[in-house]
């Protein structure tokens, strides 16, 4: 997507997306279409780059007119945690859809600033994930993140004796 | 009227960090003629650190609430925090669909001594439950005194309200039920008291709150965004139903300050506290004063507490 104004590089980190919010709300107003398809394409990267840190290659399936639906799925697959940006991904298509729905420039720059926020909550997720892979494990899945360890390791240092038989 | 009177679970954090909470349930109960009975001599739910080592032994600790709440005579237990909410409701499912989970449980109840909970005896909600279905949209509004007019909220779920959907049958059932993509039943509540609910799009993000000890920087920059897309929206106040979601965004919120030098300036209240101050009840009544995060230039102006 092009766009005659000169707009911060979304880096993988998602630190320019504070460079965007900072944009006069006339200026995303009128680049709105520039700046939310390189939000989707920067959300798509970032379970992209998580699916081939879990050896799997990124599909190009859509769920509900959307690759990054998509994408989710195919990352949530067999990993209930990914679950816990699964909101992120949908709020992020619709904060879009929005976008593109306004009648205003008023309204259209306030979901802009939405999207943007949104695609940088789910880069923070995805990015704190692949540094410590537990984030969303045993609070949004329910999943005792360290039972596959305990059941690996007889030399563990708390008692089972309870619960196995 | 239902939920009239129910087994109340506070859990070890509404003793602690989360104490304003409990107080604000307690009053909010109190001034709409709701019974609270606060099960005996009740165990922590399994938490995280619990589940974390071993879910089958958190199934247990939170059926052995659950035979508690049975025992007492009642069919209805509530708690108010996410996390115990979480877990009972985890612990229901696990007892109704894993063999494992359940040959766990009654052999540690026999060992223990105690009756062996099964599923389907009590029915667990969460205290946004108990006041929806029990006094209602209607019936709240009549018992406004002081309408939080003009106060725009930002309301923030968390994830353990409606993550996994699984162990949330009643949820996402049509209208009438609470929707686990889009919850509004806080809103819903808050709305009934005359505060004006944002768009706010980060309603049940994740905060990274189960790493704020292991990867507190993380944990940080995602409440950060949280604050700042709520300011955002224009909220004066984020309204929490979770003591730990409550901690994390006061916490964060000042150490997005200190360590990031990102100061924000929205308020983080307890939907309990802005019901308790509608209905008139003073801000000691609901537990501002155990707030870390400083609300009261804010309420003073609006006229609350």
């Amino acid at each position: 997507m092009t766009t005659d104004l000169a707009l911060p590089m979304i880096d993988p980190r998602g630190e320019a997306c504070d460079d965007l919010l900072a944009l006069d709300p006339a200026v995303l107003a009128q680049a709105r279409f520039a700046i939310i398809h390189d939000l989707v394409a920067f959300a798509e990267d970032r379970v992209s780059v998580w699916l081939l840190s879990k050896g799997k290659t990124p599909g190009d399936a859509e769920v509900e007119g959307f690759r990054l639906l998509g994408l989710h799925r195919q990352a949530a697959q067999g990993d209930a945690s990914f679950n816990a940006c699964r909101e992120t991904c949908r709020e992020l298509i619709y904060q879009t859809n929005m976008v593109k729905a306004a009648t205003d420039d008023a309204e259209a720059a306030r979901h802009v600033r939405l999207a943007i926020m949104v695609a940088r909550h789910l880069a923070l997720f995805i990015n704190g994930k692949l540094e410590v892979a537990g984030l969303g494990e045993f609070c949004c899945s329910a999943k005792g993140i360290r039972s596959e360890d305990a059941d690996r390791n007889q030399g563990h240092d708390f008692d089972t004796t309870m619960t196995t038989p | 009227m239902k939920h009239k009177k129910v087994a109340y679970y506070p859990g070890c954090a509404l003793e602690g960090t989360g104490h304003a909470y409990n107080r604000s349930t307690k009053a909010v109960g109190k001034a709409l003629g709701l019974d609270l009975v606060e099960l005996e001599n009740w165990n922590c739910c399994g938490a995280m650190e619990v589940k974390n080592v071993d879910p089958k032994l958190q199934t247990y600790l939170s059926a052995r609430n659950l035979a508690i709440a049975e025992d007492m005579g009642f069919d209805t237990v509530m708690a108010p925090c996410n996390g115990c909410y979480h877990n009972l409701k985890k612990a229901e499912y696990d007892l109704e669909h894993d063999q494992g989970s359940k040959d766990v449980v009654s052999r540690i109840s026999t060992k223990a001594g105690h009756k062996t909970y099964e599923a389907g005896k009590v029915t667990t909600i969460h205290a946004l439950d108990w006041i929806k279905e029990s006094v209602g949209e209607e019936g709240l509004a009549k018992l406004v005194k002081k309408p939080l007019k003009g106060l725009k909220v930002a309301n923030y779920y968390g994830c353990m309200y409606t993550r996994p959907r699984h162990i949330f049958p009643e949820k996402d059932q049509g209208p009438g039920s609470e929707s686990t993509s889009k919850p509004h039943f806080m809103d819903d509540l808050l709305a009934a008291a005359g505060a004006t609910n944002v768009d706010f799009p980060l309603k049940t993000a994740c905060c990274g709150g189960a790493h704020t000890l292991s990867d507190s920087d993380t944990s940080t920059k995602l409440v950060l965004n949280i604050l700042m897309a709520a300011e955002a929206c224009g909220a004066d106040v984020i309204a929490t139903e979770c003591p730990t979601c409550h901690t994390g965004l006061e916490m964060h919120q000042k150490r997005a300050e200190t360590n990031f030098g990102k100061k924000t300036s929205v308020k983080i209240l307890y939907f309990t506290q802005l019901l308790g101050m509608a209905m008139g009840l003073s801000k000691r009544n609901v537990g501002v004063h155990e707030n870390f995060s400083d609300s009261g230039d804010l309420l003073k102006a609006r006229g609350l507490g």
